[in-house]
């Protein structure tokens, strides 16, 4: 197990070391580059000055190294000074965002926790109802419980997310006026009010991508209870006169637990990403809004390492997920 | 002695074989929910394709007048507008029939550029030993790639280029259209290429190749009819994540231009006018929705439908 898991790490460096080019190439070779922004009534020597301050002139290997060198090397150097009040960044130069001119790991870790209070709550909401809905569906199989479940399955991963967290919006904010369709990032949680104020706010959004998390992880646990619900060993511990509780959420549950946590793993890296959409409905001052505004004004920095943190996230995910499969299920070796 | 045997047992032996699409009809019309799928997407893609010859009012019509053209914006429902104008007074129903057109008409397309590329390399992954190590190590790559922030970098960055070269609205929806096919090839890549490792190791191959019928045809002729299956319902449900993704880069503002109509963007330009006229936003999020949901429902019937397993029960 950890030979593989080492194999796996060390497999995960060139993947993510291509990952990392064919964004860089991608953004690079772009016609629509800042550097075509300028205006043409600035003058040719100051364009090259302004090209040269950016360090935007270099060649795309150079740049290319200069990246890898400031996010492997000077970036996580920042962070344990941070952390750990070193001083091993020693005021290298640090990935600058080119529409602030501040670090951009700075601004992602201004905007990182309004992205997790709202993913996070409803992935982890999204879990708890999917888990014991998949659970009822499949005992019940082809009961009105299981064929609305269905139903509401389907409906939660065919209707965009756009278009759920509008409908919230025109229902209970424009014509309830239960809760703000505004999410206000500002807010401290200090008192009782204020955190009734937060789980106002969140209410919608965590709503939203709950919903849509639900429907899916809910289909794959009901899967997986149907297929070991059929299996020997239920009928077993049923003939042994075991009480149906304990064969169902103890035998047949552990079980049919080991799919459903890798799909869980595996679902967090694109959540982040399906939370783009869901952060700009609700005006969520989180990654996704960062990166959308970062592509709106032509930032190349930040696109760059928002949407290669994106990528370590997916594999990082992937490689638990392999790992999580191994340890849960002692059928499965890897070496 | 002379034993007659049923009416019925004769009647069956006299019936000519039925093909195996009938069967895959006769199970898919079993499936409530994929035929009531199959029929709300007729009359969507009726809807679309023929709601312009009915309803003959140009999405794109602006008052010249400006007197008018004020009096004739943000109307609510009536006869003359069963849908009410916008902002600009352009008649909402005939912008949602001009933008189901794109919506439908990027899915279908999108669809098949990925299936074309997934069951190639699927095809040739699974066949070729050679090939497959490559081919399967892009693939691993491809779906390690955030794909909706790629999405939005390669539309932002390719859109103005594009138009400059084939006008403003086929330019993006090539853009869009081959976007969401280069990044959304890799399932049904995995799949076609299972199915055909399975595949070849079947007597029929072995009997193919033992007669020494050359790659190309063995592919063409045995390979690929059998491996239909998977491909049709992956392109099924392909044409509802690509009818998503394209309204979802609508709705962040990459989509088409804003006098280009499709049921993303008529959702995003409702948004700002929401809390006086929240039907605007309601129709084509409601239109994109029972797409989608059509489709998926179908998809899920053809699944069984096509499935030998399921069929014979």
């Amino acid at each position: 197990m950890l030979t593989y898991t080492f194999r796996r790490l060390l497999v995960a460096i060139p993947t993510l070391l291509f990952i990392s080019l064919v964004i860089f190439l991608l953004v690079d070779f772009a016609p629509g580059s800042p550097m075509s922004q300028i205006p043409l009534t600035v003058p040719p020597d100051v364009r090259l000055r302004m090209i040269e301050a950016l360090g935007a002139n270099e060649p795309i290997l150079i740049r290319f190294g200069k990246w890898l060198y400031q996010f492997f090397i000077i970036e996580p150097a920042y962070m344990m000074d941070a952390l750990f009040g070193t001083d091993l960044g020693q005021g290298r130069l640090r990935i600058l965002s080119w529409q602030s001119r501040s670090p951009v790991m700075d601004i992602i870790a201004e905007r990182l926790p309004q992205t997790l209070t709202v993913i996070g709550s409803a992935y982890l909401i999204g879990v708890l109802i999917a888990v014991p809905i998949g659970i009822y569906s499949a005992y019940r199989q082809y009961s009105w419980f299981d064929q609305i479940g269905t139903f509401i399955a389907m409906i939660g991963f065919s209707v965009p997310t756009f278009f759920t967290g509008v409908l919230l919006i025109v229902i209970f904010s424009v014509w309830l006026g239960w809760f703000p369709s505004i999410y206000d990032t500002t807010l401290r949680v200090t008192d009782w009010d204020s955190f009734l104020m937060q789980v106002r706010q969140m209410a919608m959004p965590v709503a939203v991508l709950a919903l849509y998390n639900a429907a899916q992880i809910s289909r794959y646990m009901r899967s997986s209870m149907l297929e070991n619900l059929g299996q020997d060993y239920v009928r077993t511990a049923r003939a042994k006169g075991m009480v149906e509780r304990v064969v169902v959420l103890k035998h047949v549950l552990r079980n049919s637990l080991i799919p459903v946590v890798t799909v869980i793993a595996l679902g967090i890296p694109t959540i982040f990403a399906g939370a783009i959409i869901t952060e700009q409905v609700f005006k969520v001052n989180g990654l996704g809004a960062l990166l959308i505004n970062a592509i709106h004004g032509s930032d190349l920095p930040m696109v760059q390492t928002l949407t290669f943190i994106f990528a370590v996230l997916i594999v990082l995910f992937n490689l638990i997920a392999d790992i999580l499969y191994g340890i849960l299920d002692p059928r499965i070796r890897y070496d | 002695m002379t034993d007659t045997l049923p009416a019925a047992a004769v009647e069956a032996a006299f019936k000519p074989p039925r093909s195996q699409w009938r069967d895959v009809w006769d199970q898919f019309r079993t499936h409530k929910g994929a035929m009531v799928g199959a029929v709300v997407l007729a009359l969507l893609i009726f809807f679309v394709l023929f709601g312009a010859f009915i309803w003959r009012i140009d999405p794109a019509f602006i008052e010249p007048d400006a007197v008018k053209m004020i009096r004739s914006r943000n109307q609510p429902p009536s006869w003359a507008h069963p849908l009410g104008t916008d902002q600009l007074g352009r008649d909402m129903l005939a912008r949602m029939i001009a933008g189901g057109r794109v919506s439908l008409a990027v899915g279908l397309t999108a669809m098949l550029i990925a299936i074309l590329l997934g069951t190639t390399v699927g095809v040739l992954a699974g066949y070729f030993r050679r090939l497959d190590g490559p081919l399967m190590r892009m693939t691993d790559l491809f779906l390690a790639l955030p794909l909706l922030p790629l999405l939005l970098v390669m539309v932002l960055l390719f859109r103005d280029k594009l138009a400059g070269v084939f006008g403003p609205e086929l330019g993006t929806f090539l853009l869009i259209v081959f976007a969401i096919g280069v990044t959304s090839w890799m399932q049904s890549a995995r799949i076609v290429r299972g199915e055909v490792l399975a595949l070849k190791e079947r007597e029929f191959v072995l009997a193919a190749r033992s007669i020494g019928t050359p790659s190309r045809r063995m592919i063409l002729r045995h390979i690929l009819p059998n491996v239909m299956s998977p491909i049709m319902v992956a392109a099924t449900l392909g044409i509802a994540s690509a009818i998503i993704t394209e309204s979802a880069l609508s709705f962040l503002g990459l989509g088409f231009p804003p006098d280009f109509p499709t049921w993303g963007r008529l959702l995003f330009d409702g948004v700002d006018y929401l809390q006086q006229y929240p039907e605007r936003v309601i129709w084509p999020g409601l239109a994109i929705s029972l797409t989608v949901l059509s489709v998926n429902y179908i998809g899920d019937g053809l699944r069984d439908a096509l499935d030998p397993r399921i069929r014979g029960r």
